[in-house]
């Protein structure tokens, strides 16, 4: 089930559209407001990944989607902009297999979307916290699954 | 004078005639630089923009005066050497040093302070010795005292505090023990603003038999430091926080301490005899100045002081104070915001403050779509903020000696439209 009625593809569209980062911060503050909340049970301290300027939690479950686990991520900070961050993250690796997840290169989209370049020292920090994080528990799931 | 917003109500304009805001800016070329025409710079307490005078005495160094200091007879190296004293002998004024030759250039605050920390426990150190700070302080003023605690077997302790963020001094002399050897606390804090009594702190550091460092990185350019009435033993500073230079800083101490203090660093310059088997040292301060000093900015420092100096430091205090009190004045009417620290007339030109709903890291982002620049984090102050406020991060505004009345309207309602945008309204 998808958290946010976009795409990848939709979403370096609207990048293109938008070629000052300013606006691209903007719109991911936007994009964030969209994502949905945890549950309060959820934003535990188990939860939360460190290295970010701001709280994040996030939380897995593993899914079957016709007799393949699939991961469903969710994720939430109380930064606007990091929930934006978030969302690029969902769309790269919510609903994918373990396996998949595992093999993903995520550093492709960030180029793609020029975060790398903007996104100062802490903040890249954050985001390859949560991207560690995802896949921590791809891991952990595949394991599980052996 | 005018004013940000028509909306806003407009603030008290009681500025001491002798102040001219507009005429104060217009010294500092970067905000009539086209591209920062919308520019309101909030951070000086991170590093204050240079007024024209202190780039072009910079510039004019490289353009007519240049050589290495301390090493040629040749008529440069002769005028860079008197201009490097005369900086010298400026900062002794600055803080009431008996003597210039109690007076390292480094390369900043936190480069005095390593050497400072480095020098004093190679001599002076013993496993079980205390090192007091305050819970303030900049990592700047406590990491290098966890490194030679580590390294000694000494440990460090912590002052008490008082709820809104002051040392507290009825319980103050609780965290004084017979193994307190240090005191290192800051003369303004770089998060809350609290003005630490540092004259008071010190007296007590004596009668327990410690030493006292402050770490005068925020207050310098608010003036009012005299070591010598003070009891500082050590202290230090940056230039590019008083409007000068960035990458000179400067480390005060009491001469026969220094003389004292093993060096930090060795190299050329701070030797008095060099072998194959051993080497002794020279003297303060070229004990404390290995290899070759950030000339044009030791010499354009004396500039910058000359400057904050001609406007006066109870103009600036005037001047800051009163933006300081608008600014409570008005943010502590937005909703759900609040203000961190001590009232104003307890602090330096600093508010940091949390909000309600909005993460720091949004509101320093959308306040920069609007020109805003604050600062937001965790400030290099992470004990204070996970320890004791128990907030993830701040955000934090500073005013300078160029800020108008105007950069604090435009905050507030920056502000407004940032709870706007959040959908906080």
């Amino acid at each position: 089930m998808p958290a946010l009625d976009l795409t990848l593809e939709q979403l370096y569209e609207e990048f293109e559209q938008l070629p000052d980062w300013g606006d691209r911060c903007d719109y991911l503050i936007d994009l964030g407001m969209e994502l949905p909340t945890l549950d309060e049970s959820e934003r535990v301290e188990a939860n939360r990944v460190h290295g970010c300027q701001s709280n994040v939690w996030l939380v897995a479950d593993v899914a079957d989607r016709d007799g393949t686990p699939v991961i469903e991520f969710r994720a939430e900070s109380d930064s606007m902009f990091v929930n934006g961050l978030i969302a690029i993250l969902l769309l790269i690796f919510d609903g994918r297999t373990p396996e998949d997840v595992l093999q993903t290169d995520e550093s492709e989209v960030f180029r793609r979307l020029e975060l790398n370049r903007h996104l100062s020292g802490q903040r890249r920090n954050g985001l390859a916290g949560m991207v560690q994080r995802v896949r921590s528990i791809a891991a952990q799931a595949e394991r599980n699954a052996a | 004078m005018s004013s940000g917003s028509s909306a806003a109500p407009r603030l008290r304009d009681d500025a001491p005639p002798a102040w001219n805001e507009s005429a104060v800016r217009r010294e500092f070329p970067i905000f009539s630089d086209p591209d920062n025409a919308d520019l309101t710079y909030l951070d000086t307490a991170a590093t204050a923009q240079k007024p024209g005078c202190v780039i072009d005495r910079e510039a004019e160094v490289y353009r007519r005066s240049y050589a290495n200091a301390y090493r040629g007879v040749y008529r440069l190296g002769a005028l860079v050497d008197d201009a490097i004293e005369e900086t010298r002998q400026s900062v002794r004024g600055l803080i009431g040093a008996a003597s210039s030759e109690e007076i390292v250039f480094t390369s900043g605050t936190t480069a005095a302070i390593n050497i400072a920390a480095l020098g004093w426990s190679r001599r002076f150190l013993q496993p079980g010795d205390e090192i007091l700070l305050s819970p303030l302080e900049h990592h700047a003023n406590i990491v290098p005292w966890h490194l030679v605690a580590g390294e000694h077997g000494a440990r460090l302790t912590w002052m008490p505090l008082t709820p809104d963020g002051r040392i507290d001094l009825d319980r103050l002399d609780e965290a004084f023990t017979p193994r307190t050897r240090m005191v290192a606390v800051t003369g303004m804090s770089n998060v809350l603003g609290t003005i630490p009594p540092v004259r008071e702190i010190a007296a007590r550091a004596k009668r327990a038999g410690a030493l006292i460092l402050v770490d005068a990185a925020q207050s310098i350019p608010h003036g009012g430091i005299d070591v010598q009435r003070d009891g500082i033993d050590l202290l230090a500073f940056s230039g590019h926080k008083l409007y000068g230079p960035s990458g000179v800083g400067v480390l005060y101490g009491r001469r026969e301490l220094l003389n004292a203090m093993q060096p930090a660093l060795g190299g050329g310059h701070m030797i008095e005899r060099v072998s194959f088997d051993a080497c002794t040292w020279a003297a303060a301060p070229a004990r404390f100045e290995a290899g070759t000093l950030p000339i044009a900015q030791v010499i354009a420092l004396k500039t910058a002081i000359d400057y904050v100096r001609g406007l006066g430091f109870e103009a600036i205090h005037s001047h800051e104070q009163r933006l300081l009190a608008a600014a409570h004045e008005r943010l502590s009417a937005i909703p759900g915001l609040r203000i961190l620290g001590p009232a104003p007339d307890q602090k330096g030109p600093i508010i940091s403050f949390v909000t309600e709903g909005a993460a720091a890291q949004d509101v320093a982002l959308l306040l920069d779509r609007q020109g805003i620049a604050v600062r937001h984090g965790h400030h290099c102050a992470m004990p204070l903020h996970e320890q004791l406020l128990q907030i993830p991060a701040s955000v934090r505004a500073s005013f300078g000696v160029y800020n108008l009345l105007d950069d604090v309207e435009r905050l507030a309602s920056g502000l407004e439209r940032v709870r706007q945008r959040l959908r906080l309204t």
